[in-house]
């Protein structure tokens, strides 16, 4: 039995009940505040009257007769003895009482100036301008306020006024709810469409209530505790509140009470039922739970990002979904994720039996849920669900017949879907090929976490299976790895290889040579074994010519390295040039985006793959290590950057000694001050920038492996080699030196108004080399300020992604080639003016210079 | 050569044919070749154009959303060069998309017209206009006289020379600008007296604030001048937006100087110039802080925030604030407001945006879930036919 998703609703719309509505829709009017009798069994007219639904197993709603979870609820109501207002609706019946008439109800306008209101109501309406529709309400509401006189009967109009949150005065009078409602009934359905109210579903006076609707059980079930006890939802808690003071009031109108002793409990109850609404109310006591903890009522329940919109209508839960720990494996593909059998074994698949694939499908069943691979469940055409258990094995083998579906443990080769919050863009939700693998934790390839931005201190990421056909195959089709290679954000490939791989291709291409069998050992040990391409080796076989095995034929490439050399692949053979990250690394892979618009995705992805696979075991035949040594410098270089740093000083004290004596000349539009420290940070970013270039013109490059990482751009850069070995340099904090804390100085320890280098927080020796104390806290201070930093970012850019996303969401292309939004007006033409879609461009366009070289080539 | 680029006019957008061109000619290819390339790109342009149902909004909302977690909240400039500080990072972009009324650092690039730009004296001189003195600045003292309820301003004699000013000419202006009031010539410089009758110390301690307002020379609002070059044009850049002041100027170049003031430009020059304001302001932060995001998104954004004709900011007053489905708005901000709304106005929400079919469990109208079937069925009369 499969399900299909036929739209069903086709609008929603939004209006106010009547009273008579309420009425009709109920199916109980609920007169007792007890809710159970001594048997715990619902009252008839309580509140857990048991024709508003049920939330106990095995009991049967009395209006519908289904159980739990088939019921849907239905309302109660309740009269009220006093009518009383709505909270939410307070600023709307203010409103409705200031611009009409208090004796004949009607608005204070003529006849004549309402029906010009209403046209350009009309032509705002048309002209899908609600904007402006709202504007000019808003400006009849704030002319007819101010109105003497009704223009219709020449009364006196007085002064109404809200004494919040919900007492509504007339010149220091108080309206009670009764008069205010009296008021509402007189205002005619032709004046109220003025302020844009539609008299069809919603008349004025049903913001005040005299009945209120009590909601369904199923909306507030109670929980047993576990002493057997019941504990009540805070929404039926008010509600009893809410019909206790009903009753008494009832009470005491019949008993004839004096007016103060009605009145003190008609407050009370326009309190109860406020707070049942929205708990929040500026002016009022919050309603509490005898512990002290606020009620949670209807407001509270909608709002926020706990609320019923954000939380459960925006966002839902979801079946067949494992979340564990992530960790690495280079050896698996980058479009698989290695998944344990343990979660293997609870996730499945759904297969409908058939004749052909019967045979196959009884072997999984009689398995069952204890072996891998077996079954969980078989459920019938009929629907009913049955677990595979050791029992019932041989009838579920007997009766099982096309129709079926068998609910089969994941195998390789499923489809799944792979996430990592937070869900930033497209590539954190990817489709993988799965692969059981022994262990606990998903397995994913290294290369694939710059997409989902994970690392593996423990990250965990979150799968899910795909149930019907159509979903796993727009699953395979738009979702699997291959297909988000490149980013929509910039046309760039936001997968290629990372870090050890980079460094192995680069030495491997560099000027390796390896003898005929160990090269083909390398090319087997990570899966090539295309023969004829071996064939072709000499005895000695250059690394440039491992690496071209990999190249797909006819491929012809004109690309440029890290340093600026030209890498030349002419049909298919790596003529000339180093491999680097600018060729195969993410964010500018140019050889990967050559080959991906070239041979598509399925061949791009292989590529990669081994790519990022030769390179590693490149890595472990060569041997690939890193040490401190790596970052020793010559002494001649030491000597050289000792005395770059001295002459800085020098220069420093030049400057100040000029500006003391008054020869320092301003920059054009700063203070001499000024001046001053823009001269000193240009003296000190030189320094810096002089040891750098001692350092990598310096240092040992032979047996350099932190040097091949730089070089490569496997990892780190030159500045954190000179960093390590030489010099810090300036400390900066939001974009100047480090500022005093005490007054006048940056430490204790230093004169006042000292601005020497050592004071203002440049560090002179590198990270190896050590600190100073001073040095070692300036630069906790600057690591400090990036922390905070990164903390208070995170939820500002978070906010305006939301605001974003929440704007753009419905816009999107239509068939005709323009982008419109969902009520169909159109933003752009075409989109981005020339119709190119940024994720299946070379950088963001058609790559005419790769084209032309390419045909110059031939 | 032209008649070849011709026959692919229609085909392929001018920017493409325009950059064929440009590197045909630096790489000298023959006709028959620049055929062939032409050929190739119409095929590449083709198999990268975007496809019906792609929901570009949601991928823009990523691409600017993702590097957001990536950027600086440091609002200031690296100190070292001279340079007008600019909101820049994070809270720019946020300024940006808000479409706040007025920038935190507003600021203008104004441009000069050749003639004015031959040595830095002149230019020096039009900054000197263009920036907002005040009498105070260029005054030494304001003493009140209270026996003859004046104010008595010194003049400092050494600015005056300096900028340039004539004392009649601040004279004049200061008669202009103050209403009600007696400006008299001194040899120091200047007596004010209230013609109104209102000798008290408030009303005369009142008088010497606005005195010392009065603005002497050049255009309000503009705090600070700073001629540099840029791109080989001389430009001066302003503390300060006043686009209408400055475009009156006879020295500057109007086509090129811009503010970072959008309402400003929106209201001046119209609400295109505000389009690619957006996009140039997008752009700067970008480039600042070293992101690389496709044009086309910029572009995307500054098209929707303008698209009514008004500037029209990404918040719930904006554009998240003017859909037309209740539930839409209801979900991202203020829930209460707009169902109360609703309610009374009797909206229909007729699901036709991606989150409202979420939240009933129905297929959003984006991507796979846009096409519908569309088949006839014969009843009867196709088996009638057998």
């Amino acid at each position: 039995m499969v399900e299909y998703a036929e739209k069903k609703i086709d609008s929603i719309s939004f209006g106010l009940f009547s009273p008579k509505e309420i009425k009709k829709i109920s199916v109980t009017k609920i007169i007792t505040p007890e809710l159970y009798d001594r048997e715990g069994y619902p009252v008839d007219g309580g509140l857990m009257d048991i024709r508003m639904g049920v939330i106990d197993p095995g009991l049967r709603c009395k209006t519908c007769s289904q159980k739990l979870k088939e019921c849907p609820g239905h309302f109660g109501f309740m009269d009220l003895a006093r009518p009383v207002v709505h909270i939410n609706y307070i600023d709307r019946i203010l409103d409705l009482l200031r611009i009409s008439c208090r004796d004949c109800g009607r608005f204070v306008l003529d006849d004549e100036k309402i029906q010009l209101h209403l046209k350009k109501l009309e032509v705002a309406e048309r002209e899908k301008r609600t904007k402006d529709k709202r504007k000019i309400i808003r400006e009849l509401v704030a002319k007819l306020k101010l109105a003497k006189k009704c223009s219709h009967c020449n009364a006196k109009q007085h002064k109404i006024t809200l004494e919040k949150p919900s007492i509504i005065l007339e010149d220091s009078k108080r309206l009670t709810p009764t008069e205010v409602r009296g008021r509402l009934e007189r205002i005619p359905d032709s004046d109220i469409i003025c302020i844009g109210m539609n008299p069809a579903v919603a008349r004025p006076e049903w913001m005040v209530l005299n009945v209120l609707p009590v909601p369904p059980v199923t909306i507030r079930p109670s929980i047993t505790l576990e002493s057997g006890e019941r504990s009540e939802d805070d929404l039926t808690h008010k509600l009893s509140d809410i019909v206790r003071i009903n009753q008494r009031l009832f009470e005491n109108i019949n008993a004839g009470a004096p007016e103060i002793i009605i009145e003190d409990l008609w407050d009370l109850l326009q309190y109860h039922i406020t707070t049942f609404f929205d708990n929040a109310v500026a002016q009022l006591p919050v309603a509490r739970h005898r512990s002290g903890q606020p009620l949670k009522t209807l407001t509270e329940r909608i709002k926020s990002k706990e609320g019923r919109f954000r939380h459960n209508l925006a966002g839902k839960r979801v079946n067949y979904s494992a979340r564990t720990v992530i960790s690495p494996d280079p050896k698996i593909k980058f479009n698989e994720v290695g998944i344990p059998k343990s979660v293997a074994m609870e996730l499945t698949i759904p297969e409908k039996v058939t004749e052909w694939n019967i045979d196959w499908l009884k072997e999984f069943i009689k398995s069952g849920p204890t072996v891998y691979p077996g079954a969980n469940y078989v459920i019938r055409p009929d629907g009913k669900k049955k677990k595979i258990t050791e029992d019932i094995v041989e009838v579920l083998l007997e009766e099982l017949q096309s129709g079926y579906i068998v609910e089969r443990h994941l195998m390789d080769g499923d489809i799944s879907i792979f996430n990592r919050q937070p869900s930033l863009h497209r590539m954190s939700i990817m489709a993988h090929k799965i692969r059981i693998l022994p262990g606990r934790s998903f397995r994913l390839n290294p290369a694939v976490c710059t997409p989902y931005n994970a690392d593996f201190d423990g990250d965990e990421m979150n799968l899910h299976i795909p149930q019907t056909e159509e979903s796993r195959a727009e699953a395979e089709i738009l979702m699997i790895v291959q297909q988000h290679i490149i980013s929509p954000k910039n046309g760039m490939n936001v997968i290629g290889s990372i870090e050890d791989s980079i460094s192995g291709i680069y030495l491997l291409t560099k000027d390796v040579e390896f003898i005929k069998s160990k090269a083909i050992q390398l090319l087997i040990s990570i899966g090539i074994l295309e023969k004829d391409k071996f064939s072709k080796f000499k005895d000695t076989v250059s690394g440039r010519e491992i690496f071209s095995v990999l190249l797909p034929d006819g491929l012809d490439f004109v690309g440029k390295s890290k340093d600026g050399e030209s890498v030349l692949i002419k049909n298919s053979l790596l003529k000339k040039g180093t491999i680097d990250n600018v060729s195969i690394g993410e964010e500018n892979g140019a050889l990967i985006r050559s080959i991906y618009s070239k041979y598509g995705d399925e061949v791009g992805i292989n590529f990669m793959s081994n790519v990022f696979k030769l390179g590693i075991v490149t890595l472990l035949e060569l041997g690939f290590t890193t040490s401190i040594s790596d970052s020793d410098l010559p002494s001649k270089v030491l000597e050289k950057n000792r005395k770059e740093i001295e002459s800085a000083y020098q220069k420093v004290d030049k400057l100040i000694g000029e500006h003391r004596d008054g020869k320092l000349e301003a920059l054009p539009g700063n203070t001499v001050d000024e001046t001053l420290e823009i001269r000193i940070v240009e003296v000190l970013n030189n320094v810096r920038n002089n040891i750098g270039k001692n350092v990598s013109v310096g240092i040992e490059e032979e047996n350099n492996n932190s040097i091949t990482m730089a070089k490569s751009g496997a990892k780190g850069n030159m500045l954190n080699l000179s960093m390590m070995a030489a010099c810090v340099g300036q400390q900066s904090m939001g974009g100047n030196r480090i500022k005093g804390g005490y007054r006048g100085r940056t430490l204790s320890l230093f004169k006042k108004g000292d601005i020497r280098p050592e004071s203002k927080g440049f560090v002179e020796r590198g990270y190896k080399g050590g600190m100073k104390p001073t040095e070692y806290f300036f630069s906790a201070m600057t690591g400090r300020d990036a922390l905070m930093d990164t903390a208070l970012r995170t939820p500002k850019s978070g906010y305006l992604y939301r605001r974003l996303s929440s704007a753009l969401q419905d816009l999107r292309i239509e068939y005709d080639g323009t982008v419109r939004d969902a009520e169909k007006t159109i933003i752009q033409f075409k989109y981005g003016d020339d119709g190119i879609d940024v994720a299946k461009s070379d950088g963001g366009s058609v790559n005419i210079k790769k084209i032309i070289s390419q045909i110059k080539g031939k | 050569m032209a008649d070849i680029y011709s026959k692919y006019k229609e085909e392929l957008p001018g920017k493409i044919i325009e950059d064929v061109k440009k590197e045909a000619e630096i790489s000298k290819l023959t006709s028959a070749e620049i055929k062939k390339v032409l050929e190739e790109v119409k095929q590449e342009y083709i198999t990268s154009l975007i496809s019906p149902g792609e929901s570009v909004g949601i991928i823009t909302a990523e691409s600017f959303g993702e590097p957001g977690t990536q950027m600086t909240l440091n609002v200031f400039h690296m100190a070292g060069v001279a340079e007008v500080q600019v909101t820049r990072g994070l809270p720019r972009l946020i300024e940006i998309f808000d479409a706040r009324k007025e920038p935190s650092t507003p600021s203008m690039m104004v441009y000069l017209k050749p003639e004015y730009t031959k040595d830095e004296k002149t230019i020096r001189k039009v900054a000197s206009f263009i920036k907002q003195m005040t009498l105070q600045e260029i005054s030494s003292e304001f003493s009140l006289n209270m026996m003859k309820a004046t104010v008595e301003v010194t003049l400092n004699t050494k600015k005056l020379k300096d900028l340039g000013f004539k004392k009649a000419e601040i004279f004049d202006t200061l008669v202009a600008k103050l209403k009600d009031v007696n400006v008299k010539d001194c040899t120091r410089g200047f007596i004010l007296e209230s013609s109104k009758e209102e000798g008290d110390l408030t009303g005369l301690y009142r008088l010497k604030q606005k005195a010392k307002e009065v603005i002497v020379r050049g255009i309000s609002g503009i705090t600070q001048v700073l001629p540099t070059k840029k791109d080989n044009k001389y430009v001066i850049q302003c503390a300060g937006t006043n686009l209408k002041e400055v475009f009156k100027l006879k020295e500057i170049d109007p086509r090129l100087t811009t503010s970072n003031n959008l309402f400003e430009i929106a209201s001046i020059l119209g609400i295109e110039a505000a389009k690619q304001a957006i996009m140039n302001e997008c752009l700067a932060v970008l480039e600042n802080q070293g992101l690389d995001i496709d044009i086309r998104h910029v572009m995307f954004l500054s098209e929707l925030m303008t698209h009514t004709g008004t500037v029209k900011g990404i918040t719930r007053g904006g554009i998240s604030g003017e859909k037309e489905s209740v539930l839409a708005r209801a979900s991202f901000e203020t829930p209460i407001k707009h169902i109360v709304d609703a309610s009374i106005t009797g909206e229909v929400d007729k699901i036709r945006s991606v989150i409202e079919n979420v939240m009933i469990n129905q297929p959003i109208p984006m991507g796979t879930g846009l096409p519908g079937l569309v088949a006839q069925i014969k009843k009867e009369k196709a088996g009638k036919k057998k």
